[in-house]
């Protein structure tokens, strides 16, 4: 098993100064803007998007070139870069944004010029100032160069982009809620309907929101042609994708591979097996918000559609393994605490449900537990999403409701002997 | 203490950036904490009339985000990461040992205003678990020995620009990706160095 580097391919060439304008152009920097300007026909763009089969890298594999499809026509339409990454062991969009922000920002162009949009946004989650200034300081050298402003390159097309930090907000990741925050508001999903952002988006316009990766494939598909993007992969799943491994592997990291392997082979090539040769014990597929695979799951295939049909979803794209001596109680409660946490306090269900399952199995981890205490985890996950199917069922604005609730099913159904053991032998008196 | 003249000039830009005033709102509160440490009444003053928006608005703004501190922060805020991949690469024992260091329980400040301590959600460091941030500066790849060497760097030299790379140098061991390229700038203030709201301070080598 082999990287495939489409995206991560400049960086690693040029490890120095990847994110230099000067050394970008060299390298077939920018070639693929002009070579849109020179065609100068948008439909042709969006063509070659929707021939790629591209799916969002944001967490909802939504097709990008549908979405763009979708963009209702007005006067004043925009582009919103989601560059919130806060989904825990997701740390892809870091290095995009940190080690090849020119990549992002002709994306940014193209896509601009292929929906006719004169301004766009980067919104980037607050802590990442490292990548934040990387980002702006290109945006200024693009701007110098003329790639960015009136008249890029000569021709009628402008375009301003503005880089935006946010203030430490998972939820604003939600696409709904980063519009909201970007409009100084606070950080809360909107209705979906009537808030499709491609219809009621930014300041009540259209606006396309994608993740940095998905943008920043936009050039080597307008380089190689949509048809030759869909080669890779597997159908459904095209392309290369960035994941990010973490957890108790001996080499984490972010490694951009053709989906369609196993997340065995995965961990094997590229995190070189688990730290002082230990078993899995579980392992997370997509980020913090998916359910977990037992270490007998490891031969799934890695693409949207094989986890989706084995329970989960492929989300983020981030890996986190868990060896043999995981207290997986703990491990629970840390990603329910996060939602917990990063509820946005809109619907009843998530804002009360959330800290209720933040409680019960925090006293549960401190040896204090009942044995009740697990149809209440149950009573109450079945409040936030009823039934506890997968996908879940919503009674939330949003799915990071339902999100909590991943890491309980998933306790549940496979480790519910863990959370048994963590239970006291004695029945404790009530005090 | 209202804002002063230069502090103005800087809203003013800010705001220039954005179709509407009040998406300048998040950057403003920004160059509030920069002034205070926190998010002052008088700020909130100041920024409701540059953005056209009430009091209340703007304080229901500030108090959903958690990087606009409420209460002011220390010359450094140190922010240990609790998730689940540095939940499970111990970022237990480096929380333990930035509390003994300093002291501080989740969300205090020592009285000589130096370290404000608190445990965050993940910070984008996973790779490099157990990771921290010092004033929004990554370093990953921490032990609870070099989180002390930290600390104790941090209150005996008191730098007064913090920078990701430096820390990384000093005190970081495994890291997500290869970071690569070296930098020099960071931060100032208990807020991110980013230049758009003049944050980004360059270091002196
Ligand atoms: C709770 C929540 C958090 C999300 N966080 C992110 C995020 O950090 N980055 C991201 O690109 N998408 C995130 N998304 C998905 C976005 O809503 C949206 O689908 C995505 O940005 C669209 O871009 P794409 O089609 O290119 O993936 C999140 C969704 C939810 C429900
Ligand atoms: S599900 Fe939770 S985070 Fe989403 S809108 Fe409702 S309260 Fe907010
Ligand atoms: S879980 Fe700690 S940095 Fe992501």
């Amino acid at each position: 098993m082999k990287e495939t580097l489409l995206l991560t391919k400049h960086m690693r060439d040029f490890p120095e100064n990847s994110h230099n304008i000067d050394v970008y152009e060299k390298n077939n920097g920018y070639s693929a803007l002009k070579k849109v300007l020179k065609e100068d026909n948008p439909e042709n763009v969006i063509n070659e998007i929707k021939d790629s089969n591209i799916r969002g890298r944001g967490g909802a594999g939504f097709p990008t070139g549908v979405k763009w499809g979708f963009l209702a026509e007005d006067e004043d339409r925009y582009l919103v870069i989601n560059g919130d990454e806060s989904e825990p062991g997701t740390f892809k969009d870091r290095i995009l944004l940190e080690r090849d922000p020119h990549q992002l920002i002709e994306g940014v162009i193209i896509t601009c010029f292929a929906s006719n949009i004169k301004k766009a946004f980067i919104y980037i989650r607050g802590e990442y100032a490292k990548p934040a200034r990387r980002v702006q300081e290109a945006v200024e050298q693009a701007y110098e160069k003329g790639y960015l402003g009136d008249n890029i390159l000569g021709t009628n097309l402008s375009l301003d982009i503005v880089v935006h930090l946010g203030a430490g907000a998972y939820i604003c990741g939600e696409e709904t809620a980063l519009l909201n925050s970007l409009e100084g508001k606070r950080g809360e999903p909107r209705l979906k309907p009537p808030y499709f952002p491609a219809v009621m988006g930014l300041y009540n316009k259209p606006t396309l929101v994608n993740n940095v990766e998905t943008i920043s494939s936009v050039p080597w598909i307008i380089n190689n042609s949509g048809k030759e993007y869909a080669k890779l992969g597997v159908e459904g799943s095209t392309g290369t994708r960035i994941f990010s491994l973490s957890g108790h592997v001996r080499t984490p990291g972010n490694f951009e591979i053709e989906m369609g392997k196993s997340f065995g082979e995965f961990v094997d090539t590229f995190g070189n097996g688990i730290k002082d040769d230990k078993k899995v014990k579980a392992y997370i597929p997509g980020g913090a918000s998916a359910p977990w695979f037992t270490g007998d799951q490891l031969d799934i295939k890695m693409t949207i559609d094989d986890v989706a049909n084995a329970g989960s979803m492929l989300g983020s794209g981030a890996v986190v393994v868990m060896d043999e001596d995981t207290n997986l109680v703990y491990a629970a409660k840390s990603i329910v605490s996060f939602f917990a946490h990063e509820s946005c306090g809109q619907c009843t269900p998530c804002r009360e449900g959330t800290t209720w399952l933040e409680m019960i199995l925090e006293r549960i981890a401190s040896g204090r537990g009942r044995l009740s205490d697990i149809s209440l985890l149950v009573d109450v996950c079945d409040n936030i999403s009823p039934g506890l199917s997968w996908p879940p069922k919503m009674t939330t604005i949003c799915p990071l409701g339902p999100s909590a609730v991943s890491p309980i099913t998933s306790l549940l159904d496979n480790f519910s002997d863990e959370l048994m053991k963590m239970l006291p032998t004695k029945i404790p008196i009530a005090q | 203490m209202s804002w002063d003249n230069e502090l103005l000039e800087r809203a003013h830009k800010i705001i220039e950036l954005y179709p509407q005033k009040r998406s300048a709102l998040g950057p403003l509160l920004y160059l509030a904490q920069e002034k205070d440490g926190f998010i002052s009444d008088d700020s909130i003053v100041e920024i409701s009339n540059l953005v056209d928006i009430t009091e209340v608005q703007v304080k229901s703004v500030s108090s959903f985000y958690s990087m606009y501190k409420e209460e002011q922060t220390g010359t450094y805020l140190l922010s240990v990461c609790k998730s689940i991949s540095c939940e499970i690469n111990d970022s237990r024992s480096v929380i333990n040992s930035v509390k003994e260091f300093t002291g501080l329980e989740n969300y205090e400040t020592d009285q000589d205003k130096l370290f404000t301590f608190e445990e965050v959600e993940c910070i984008g460091a996973c790779g490099g678990a157990p990771a921290v941030q010092v004033n929004y500066e990554t370093v990953e790849g921490l032990t609870p020995e070099k989180t002390i060497e930290m600390c104790e760097w941090l209150k005996n030299d008191k730098p007064e620009i913090i920078v990701a790379d430096q820390l990384q140098n000093k005190f970081g061991g495994t890291k997500s990706f290869d970071w690569a390229i070296e930098d020099n700038t960071g931060s100032a203030y208990t807020v991110p160095g980013f230049q758009n709201i003049g944050t980004a301070k360059e270091k002196d080598n």
